[in-house]
């Protein structure tokens, strides 16, 4: 079986997030880059699938140079080789039709990702993939098995959950719960001293069309200060709940 | 033209998303003179509940097929109906599977994660939520048609009542890919997305056996309950509870948080909220400063006296 698990390179979770002055894009200044922490849930999935039915595990990534450290330590994690494809991520639309084309060339059984990404939050790009290679779309899967050419999959729902048998091959968009936060892998030395070895092909893009743009950025804007209500006045606490912000 | 929306419903009921997402599409029908029609799969609800919040026309597609959910066949469902440029969704977790596969079949644009209405309709450009909630994106839509999906609690449900009419219409859509083989719903439990009161709380609380008074209090409230990652991560909660940047982003009325710090990532998916009320027995937690209502001291005592009062209030 052959898996390709796409990865996004963002911001860690701890950045605060900056504009340039003039709001026209993300400062990318003293940001550190990771995986993006659900498709590290994906990412894990496959290695464990490796490791019990020797599928081969291929990551990919649409972006510039910069996100070549990310696509190493998912490597470092197990993947067996890496493709990029050498263009600044855009658009949902664009970095999609690139990951389809990889899929396709390469004959995935699987296309697992995480289900939207933590910077631009699109939550658009495992959807269009499958629709782009007409396969079956699994989204904000918590569970998955693999069975020859089906797969079961559980997804949530609101308020419950779904289990689902899906025939491959399919892309199954992940989140927490798809491998327990406990069994997520750190790379260990010899991890990272093969990722130095193995295969990260560079492609170039196929495609230049975009279909959204940003157009600016604003930050949020601060709350007021905090009011304090004494632990032994919480009739103030309800008073201001009921009365000033009117919420209960 | 019509402004297209899908009316999302669970079991036939619709949710209070899909009446936020008619509201929305509501207010740009009334901005560029066009109608609104209401797409719905197989409700069992009324249609006159989404003319209430502004649907001139309700179209109910009878499919045996689309009685198990497959983005891929819902997604085609909806393509040969909708046939306006702008279709909105709300952003839940079926109707945000949808959207994107639809995207591609119509070759439009999607936005995901709006929070307002849009700044232009022609061309289309709107604010969304973006970095977890840490940052907004205004964006543009460059292609024939858009789709949007509306964060949900963002725009609100807005009554404004059309005296719609009713097309049924029987489809008939292959649904192989995939099959549903077990559907589990908690019944009678509140949506923690649509939730417009939620109480949350951390590892302040100590262990699973202490969150009762977290439950009281939500239920004297009408409140959904939520966790901190790292709640969840032990399994003091199920993860379906876990709120911020890797697990739920919501934007409740209120939202009170109880023995939790207040961490970046925590933050990023509740600082939406509209009111904040932080309970934490160490005055130096970050989470006050993006509370507006806080009281320092110990959870195990202000918890049960606050639910008293409140129950008192509503008494
Ligand atoms: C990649 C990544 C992603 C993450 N994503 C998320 C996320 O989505 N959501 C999330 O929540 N976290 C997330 N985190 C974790 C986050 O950094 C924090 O560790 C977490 O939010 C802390 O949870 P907590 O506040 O419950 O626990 P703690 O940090 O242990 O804080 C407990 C708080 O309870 C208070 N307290 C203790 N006893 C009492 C008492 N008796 N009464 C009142 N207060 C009391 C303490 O003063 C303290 O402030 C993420 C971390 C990483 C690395």
């Amino acid at each position: 079986m052959k898996i390709l698990v796409c990865i996004s390179s963002v911001p860690d979770t701890t950045s605060k997030i900056n504009f340039t002055a003039d709001k026209s894009a993300f400062d990318k200044n003293g940001i550190q880059w990771v995986i993006n922490p659900l498709d590290e849930f994906a990412l894990t999935k496959a290695i464990k699938l490796q490791e019990s039915q020797g599928a081969t595990v291929t990551v990919v990534n649409v972006g510039d140079a910069g996100t070549e450290a990310v696509i190493r330590k998912a490597l470092a994690i197990g993947a067996n080789d890496a493709v990029r494809v050498n263009t600044e991520a855009k658009d949902s639309f664009s970095v999609a039709k690139e990951i389809a084309r990889i899929a396709q060339d390469g004959s995935y059984d699987l296309v697992l990702a995480g289900k939207e990404s933590i910077d631009y939050n699109g939550g658009a790009v495992p959807g269009m993939v499958a629709q782009l290679l007409n396969y079956a779309f699994v989204n904000a899967a918590v569970g998955l098995d693999v069975n020859g050419s089906e797969a079961t999959a559980v997804r949530e729902i609101e308020g419950g959950k779904e289990t689902i048998s899906v025939k491959l091959p399919a892309v199954v968009a992940g989140q927490k719960g798809l491998v327990d936060e406990k069994d997520l892998i750190i790379p260990n030395m010899r991890g990272i001293m093969s990722a130095r070895t193995k295969p990260l092909n560079v492609v170039e893009p196929s495609n230049s069309e975009v279909k959204v743009e940003a157009v600016s950025f604003d930050s949020v804007a601060p709350r007021a200060a905090v009011k304090l209500v004494s632990a032994d006045n919480l009739d103030e606490l309800v008073r201001l709940l009921h009365e000033e912000a009117k919420v209960i | 033209m019509a402004v297209f929306v899908y009316a999302e419903n669970i079991n036939g009921i619709y949710k209070k998303a899909a009446f936020e997402a008619v509201s929305y599409a509501k207010a740009i029908a009334g901005k560029t003179g066009d109608s609104v029609t209401a797409i719905s799969i197989n409700p069992t609800d009324s249609s006159d509940l989404l003319y209430k919040y502004g649907a001139d026309k309700v179209v109910n597609v009878k499919d045996a097929g689309l009685k198990n959910f497959s983005a891929k066949a819902y997604a085609e469902a909806i393509n040969q109906i909708a046939d306006g440029n702008i279709i909105v969704f709300p952003h839940t977790t079926d109707a945000s599977s949808v959207a994107p596969m639809l995207a591609i079949q119509k070759n439009y644009s999607l936005i995901t994660n709006v929070i307002d209405l849009p700044e232009s309709t022609s061309p289309f450009q709107v604010k969304r939520k973006a970095f977890s909630g840490k940052g907004f994106m205004h964006a543009k839509a460059d292609a024939a048609g858009v789709i949007v999906t509306v964060s949900q609690n963002a725009f609100g449900v807005k009554e404004n009542a059309a005296s719609g009419s009713e097309e049924v219409k029987e489809l008939s859509i292959a649904n192989e890919d995939t099959k549903v083989i077990n559907h589990e719903q908690s019944s009678g439990k509140l949506d923690l997305k649509e939730a417009e009161i939620v109480v949350s709380a951390g590892r302040g609380l100590k262990g699973p056996e202490n969150w009762g008074m977290i439950e009281d209090l939500a239920n004297v409230l009408g409140a959904a309950t939520a966790c901190s990652k790292p709640v969840s991560d032990i399994g003091w909660r199920p993860h379906t509870e876990h709120v911020g940047q890797t697990g739920k982003a919501i934007s409740p009325n209120l939202y009170i948080a109880v023995g939790i710090s207040g961490a970046i990532q925590h933050l990023a998916g509740v600082n939406s909220s509209k009111t904040i009320v932080v309970i934490n027995n160490d005055a130096e937690a970050p989470f006050f400063k993006s509370a507006d209502y806080g009281v320092v001291g110990d959870a195990f005592q202000i918890i049960p006296a606050l639910t008293e009062k409140i129950k008192a209030l509503k008494a």
